[in-house]
């Protein structure tokens, strides 16, 4: 980072880009002066739809990235998983930023949103999400305090240096709170999620997919990013941290395996309905191959570890949406499908997402970062 | 006391004098394309429609039959949306009804996806949409006096007062007439609901939900939820024993190093 001025490269990709997020601002707008019914396809069956179900439980998973790092890099100090702590604490806090964008949106009475705060709906699972989600994003706006004074406000930058150890542990709680509780949402849905999701386990698996599905992302984006700045990540990090992914999610098959058992729920597993076949290509496609590629030799080159964390990282979608959908059709009695709008939101939001990714990378001290710095 | 209503649906007529008195007592509009009378695809729950009467024909007997059910919120004993509610929107008062509180909601919808019988309904063409359900004339309630609804059936349907009388008379009822159905809808769904149901036919054919457990939703959330200040705090304690433990680990080996060299 030699150059003074900011820089923002401009490519065929990016304009596209450009053009979506543009196209996305446009109907955020229109949504909230019209309300919910002409924007999107809700009704009162489908109370919760893709911008829940994607944007949000979705979201705030695949963001795992961000505590995943946190604590392998700066609470266990392995220091050689530096190179990729600031790349992955960046999507992440991306991550969480347009997750409250999506949040946003989907509420009713969106000037209203800061009632949770005053008003304590303490007795609802929500209410931890809503708290989290609030205290967390705040955390890793202050943590990206410590990078952009690197070049802004410099005569701050002590001081963000000095708290970091503070906000990193502080944002390790609230995440594994909240990734937890965002799956415990569903335990008041009882009779209304199907039995191959809903578990009292529920919030356990959350939080075990959150957190395996950091390395995943990490595999994901550091090849992505690899290729677009030529800053190649060595094949034997990656590893190592897709490893640690790969003993959860043994973790998680064993207790899947155990759950389905103690609830004497396999009949259902293989009765080849929508359901069963939904729940079978989440935990073959998303868990049992990438566990298989992770602990043989295809982990060794770049392309299986690419190959790995798509793999995982669809997995972990799949579950969501499976929970959201999938899951909760059989008691909703009508169909939902996304509007283009909501489609456009969805997309529009991903795009913001990556055009401040690279706007940041190029003009942050981001992915050539490799001092220690607590 | 808890007040209650008890409806005997073998009672009712079908005459919708009941989702009359509600429009007018709540100032509601009658809306063309949202009758609050007829078969179950047609008369629905809605943000107009806090109370409909649902038409259904029924084998029975060697016969068919007509039979009429009344739907509106049950106004749980322990309500799912209530406990759902990240803001208080949603209280159960101690006289029985559970109210909304619309400048309390945020509008997540969160109490739709909790409530078991998909009461709360949403104002979707709003642009600032509310929830939407029967508040069982809580004021009137307040007063000692039956809800709208109640006091104006002219068929003898319902029964007001405390609900563990009427849940008395409801077991008396059905036991002293075998034609009834042994079962008092209401009594234990989702930890029991203020207003109960007792019919001739079984319930499942009436559009109610009989696969919904005795335990109140809440506990699940609750058996969660009370961990989380005991994880909160051991596992920021943990954390901050690791970060030391390994910085110093780090230290100490890079001395060891440079002690070889
Ligand atoms: S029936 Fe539904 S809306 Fe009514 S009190 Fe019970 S949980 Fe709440
Ligand atoms: S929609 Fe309103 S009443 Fe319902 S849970 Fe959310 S804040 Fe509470």
């Amino acid at each position: 980072m030699t150059a003074q001025g900011w820089s923002f490269r401009m490519t065929p990709i990016r304009k596209l880009l450009i053009l979506l997020a543009t196209i996305c601002l446009g109907v955020c707008i229109f949504r909230l002066v019209t309300g919910l019914g002409i924007v999107t396809n809700l009704n009162d069956e489908w109370p919760w739809g893709l911008w829940i179900g994607f944007d949000v439980l979705t979201g705030v998973a695949l963001a795992g990235g961000g505590y995943f790092t946190a604590i392998v890099v700066h609470v266990l100090h392995r220091d050689q998983y530096h190179a990729i702590a600031r790349g992955a604490m960046l999507t992440s806090l991306l991550g969480y930023l347009l997750v409250m964008a999506g949040l946003f949106l989907d509420i009713g009475q969106w000037f209203n949103f800061w009632r949770p705060f005053v008003s304590w709906g303490h007795t609802s699972v929500l209410f931890e999400v809503f708290w989290c989600v609030s205290c967390y994003t705040t955390v890793q706006i202050l943590e990206f305090g410590e990078i952009f004074t690197e070049r802004v406000g410099k005569k701050w930058h002590n001081a963000f240096k000095k708290a970091m150890p503070v906000l990193l542990i502080v944002g390790i709680i609230f995440p594994t709170l909240h990734q937890s509780s965002l799956g415990g949402l569903y335990l008041i849905a009882v009779d209304k999620l199907y039995p191959l999701w809903w578990s009292t386990l529920i919030p356990y698996f959350f939080l075990i997919s959150s957190f395996f599905v950091g390395p995943a992302m990490i595999c994901v984006e550091s090849t992505l990013a690899g290729k677009a700045y030529n800053h190649k990540v060595p094949v034997e990090v990656l590893r190592g941290l897709a490893k640690i992914g790969g003993y959860f999610m043994l973790l998680y098959l064993a207790l899947k395996i155990f759950d389905l058992s103690n609830r004497n729920v396999w009949d259902l597993v293989f009765a080849g309905n929508l359901e069963s076949t939904m729940f079978l290509l989440e935990l073959g496609f998303g868990v049992i191959i990438p566990i298989l590629i992770v602990f043989s030799g295809m982990s060794k080159s770049r392309s299986g570890l690419f190959i790995y964390g798509l793999l995982v990282s669809g997995g972990v979608i799949l579950n969501r949406m499976n929970v959201v959908f999938t899951g909760m059709s059989g008691k909703a009695g009508a169909s939902y499908f996304p509007s283009i709008w909501e489609w456009a939101v969805s997309i529009g939001l991903v795009s913001i997402g990556v055009l401040a990714y690279c706007f940041i990378v190029e003009n942050f001290r981001i992915l050539e970062h490799e001092e220690h710095h607590a | 006391m808890a007040k209650g209503v008890l409806v005997d649906l073998t009672k009712c007529i079908g005459c919708g004098s009941c989702t009359v008195a509600c429009k007018l007592w709540n100032d509601m509009k009658f809306q063309d394309n949202e009758p609050t009378m007829g078969p179950v695809e047609i008369a629905k729950l809605s943000a107009n429609n806090w109370t409909v009467v649902q038409y259904y024909e029924i084998a029975k007997d060697d016969g068919k039959v007509w039979r009429f059910a009344k739907k509106q919120c049950l106004h749980c004993q322990d309500p799912a949306c209530a406990s759902a509610c990240f803001a208080k929107a949603l209280q159960k008062t101690e006289a029985g009804p559970v109210i909304y509180y619309p400048h309390l909601c945020v509008g997540c919808r969160y109490c739709m996806i909790a409530c078991p019988f998909n009461i709360p309904k949403y104002e979707w063409d709003k642009t600032f949409p509310l929830v939407s359900k029967c508040q069982m004339c809580s004021t009137k309630v307040e007063k000692g006096e039956a809800p709208a609804c109640v006091s104006v059936c002219p068929a003898g349907v319902f029964q007001y007062g405390e609900r563990e009388e009427l849940l008395k008379n409801a077991k008396s009822i059905i036991a002293q007439n075998s034609s009834y159905v042994q079962e008092v809808y209401g009594e234990k769904q989702a930890g029991g609901t203020s207003w109960l149901y007792i019919s001739d036919v079984p319930f499942e054919q009436l559009g109610f939900r009989t696969d919904i457990g005795t335990i109140p939703l809440s506990t699940y959330s609750h058996n969660f939820l009370k961990y989380t200040p005991v994880v909160a705090v051991s596992w920021g304690i943990i954390l901050t024993g690791l970060y030391h433990y390994t910085k110093r680990r780090n230290t100490i080996a890079k001395e060891d190093k440079n002690v070889k060299l």
